[in-house]
């Protein structure tokens, strides 16, 4: 085989691994929608309960992608739990808008959702984001939930 | 054998490990621009001499002497200035298959120096043309005969024009007519390069033909004797005789040590 | 006493070999810049080592992809979690799957050969016919074959785990009916690049350096007789497989324990 050819089938072979990668990028990750060498800024928020949240859960507005979790510690003091968000430096929020752990589906992973307040004066690197609603335990709902069947059950009673 | 030696083995013991020793107090002088045949049968040390003086493996003791400079085998830069100046056919060609015979007589020359291809390809034709192989040169080597396969390794081995060119038994296995050719190659080579040639081999008729001083050696590395070929022919000693000869019993045994016949045979009650 | 002369024995020759091992793999590493000052060789090993693995790596990458597929289905609706089928094959497959099987392929394939080659040339006296004419034979025929290797393998595990998700999107989605716009979704959205796609290829790599340096070291180290080859060939496979698995653990490990 000469040398020309077996050049230009390397050079294919080497070109289809490079697709290939690039597709699995692309295509099948999320190196598309999420830039991570993109400009991001950094807020806190603190929750009483952070649930399921975990490091690089997404957090979004509206359902749309505007950011990733970067860390989630324990506040000795408050004993708060705080999350530090990135979001994308082309997307500003309310100085008072809040922020939500929810559930992607019924049985999905968590993500904070962020709802946009009415500040003129908008979130900066380092802002703590003050209003905040934390993750639904299913425990604590299951006791709401009964407590308030008890609790019907105990006035319809007397009703009799 | 007036000038100083080409090569020179002096005492030189070596082994593979420590259970056998294959050359014990060797001393051997090998002239410039001669041919040096070392003739001996099967396991006498001959291609291990060729591999000291190849520098692959360092002798337990005593030195090997490569035209005046002491062989350091942990020495590569030494190393690789000697290799240059040697060139060596192996036993069965060692050619690379993977090249054909144009690439394969090439190879030296490209690796070892910068000459421009148009060069080489008149360096390399012209080596073939010197073993009479100038057309072969497109065959790949699984296309050669064994025959043509030496042919091609000589012109290989002699590609950097060196000045010691070893052979390691190149009548093994050809024909009359093949040895014959390489019988006349080997003498003109050194006839009109004056390199210093050394040939191993078992094959006797050929080699008095074509040398100038020849080794024999036995079993244990020790050199039984050496001389002119005309000399050696002469011999009386049993042990020149015998291997000159061919004779199939002599000092060297035709019987492996076995127990005596009619024990193995059970004639009669075992001791 | 003899019983544990013996296995003291045993024990040396398996430390000294594991030495010898290293030894040789220090030396392979040192030639590794000579050989990359000659790309026409390393090309031509490339060429040797993965365009000829291509379609061992091609079916078997579409075969798992299908399986994996058909049989994460059955267990995934089980928990109504059908649609999440694409991002359990990706990430079975650019985790895991990819490198393993294709490191394991690569050294049942492109191994053995290599070990037999080099074999061969030593068995053929071509590696001494090499050292004699003052060419290293470990810069010339040794290090252009473990740069080949370790080229070859990352592309090679990507075409796997590139081909395996086409073959578990004709399945999913062609097939049983799951809805082509999920499948993608889910998994730009599960999988990450860095960390999973990643961390994929960095295994690879690790695998291919692993796979052709136990096989050039056999081949290098081999008797030269058939028999001698044959046994070497089949301690390439054993000892590239297994390293390979070895490796694939502690890497895992490093790579995806939960924080």
């Amino acid at each position: 085989m000469s040398k020309k050819s077996i050049e230009i089938l390397v050079g294919l072979f080497v070109l289809l691994g490079a697709l290939a990668l690039l597709f699995l990028a692309l295509k099948a990750a999320n190196l598309a929608s999420f830039s991570n060498g993109g400009e991001t800024y950094a807020v806190t928020a603190r929750f009483d309960n952070i649930g399921g949240l975990k490091p690089r859960a997404p957090v979004r507005s509206a359902g749309v992608n505007v950011g990733r979790v970067t860390a989630i510690t324990l506040d000795a003091q408050t004993y708060q739990g705080v999350a530090t968000l990135e979001i994308r430096k082309d997307i500003l929020f309310p100085k008072d808008s809040s922020a939500k752990i929810l559930t992607a589906g019924l049985l999905g992973d968590q993500y904070i959702g962020i709802e946009p307040g009415g500040d003129p004066n908008n979130l900066a690197q380092g802002d703590v984001i003050t209003q905040t609603q934390s993750a639904v335990v299913l425990e604590n709902l299951i006791c709401q939930f009964l407590f308030n069947k008890a609790a019907d059950g105990g006035a319809s009673a007397p009703a009799q | 054998m007036s000038d100083k030696p080409f090569i020179e083995i002096d005492h030189v013991t070596f082994g593979y490990d420590s259970r056998r020793t294959i050359l014990n107090d060797l001393s051997l002088r090998f002239a410039r621009g001669k041919v040096t045949a070392v003739l001996g049968g099967s396991g006498c040390g001959k291609t291990t001499l060729l591999r000291l003086i190849g520098g692959v493996h360092a002798a337990n003791s005593g030195r090997v002497v490569f035209d005046g400079e002491v062989v350091d085998v942990h020495d590569k830069a030494q190393l690789y200035r000697l290799r240059r100046r040697l060139g060596m056919l192996f036993q069965f060609g060692a050619l690379f298959t993977d090249l054909n015979v144009f690439d394969n007589v090439a190879f030296p020359l490209r690796e070892m120096t910068d000459l421009p291809e148009a060069l080489i390809r008149d360096i390399v034709l012209m080596k073939l043309n010197a073993v009479g192989l100038r057309g072969a040169a497109q065959l790949k080597i699984s296309e050669v005969s064994g025959g043509m396969a030496r042919r091609v390794a000589l012109a290989r081995a002699i590609a950097l024009d060196p000045e010691l060119i070893m052979y390691d038994e190149p009548f093994a296995g050809l024909d009359l007519v093949s040895m014959g050719v390489a019988a006349k190659l080997i003498r003109t080579l050194t006839d009109v390069t004056g390199a210093t040639t050394l040939l191993i081999s078992h094959d006797v008729p050929q080699c008095m033909a074509i040398s100038d001083w020849v080794v024999l050696m036995a079993t244990g590395g020790r050199v039984v004797a050496q001389g002119t070929p005309a000399e050696l022919m002469a011999s009386t000693e049993p042990e020149v005789r015998q291997f000159v000869r061919g004779e199939p019993d002599g000092p060297v045994k035709f019987h492996y040590p076995a127990r005596p016949v009619a024990q193995d045979f059970g004639l009669e009650a075992a001791p | 006493m003899n019983f544990l002369q013996m296995l003291g024995r045993r024990a040396l020759d398996v430390l000294a070999s594991w030495g010898r091992g290293a030894l040789f793999f220090l030396d392979l590493l040192r030639a590794v810049p000579g050989a990359l000052a000659r790309p026409g060789l390393v090309i031509a090993q490339v060429h040797a080592i993965g365009n000829r693995s291509l379609v061992i790596i091609l079916a078997s990458g579409m075969a798992v992809g299908f399986v994996l597929a058909l049989q994460l289905y059955n267990t995934l609706t089980t928990f109504g979690a059908a649609e999440s089928l694409g991002l359990v094959v990706n990430l079975s497959l650019v985790r895991e799957l990819g490198p393993v099987v294709t490191a394991l392929l690569f050294a049942g394939r492109a191994g053995t050969s290599l070990t037999a080659e080099i074999g061969l040339m030593k068995a053929g006296e071509q590696i001494s016919a090499m050292e004699l004419m003052a060419i290293d034979p470990k810069a010339r025929v040794l290090a252009p074959r473990f740069l080949g290797g370790i080229i070859s393998m990352p592309l090679l595990a990507a075409l796997f785990s590139a081909i395996g998700i086409l073959g578990a999107y004709v399945v999913a989605v062609l097939l049983i009916g799951i809805d082509a716009g999920n499948f993608w979704s889910i998994q730009q959205n599960g999988v990450d690049v860095w960390r999973d796609v990643g961390n994929g290829v960095v295994k690879s790599a690790v695998f291919g350096v692993i796979c052709t340096a136990v096989a050039l070291y056999q081949g290098y180290e081999t008797e030269a007789t058939p028999e001698g080859v044959a046994y070497a060939t089949t301690r390439t496979v054993v000892m590239a497989s297994l390293g390979v698995l070895a490796m694939d653990f502690i890497l895992t490990a490093l790579m995806f324990s939960t924080p």
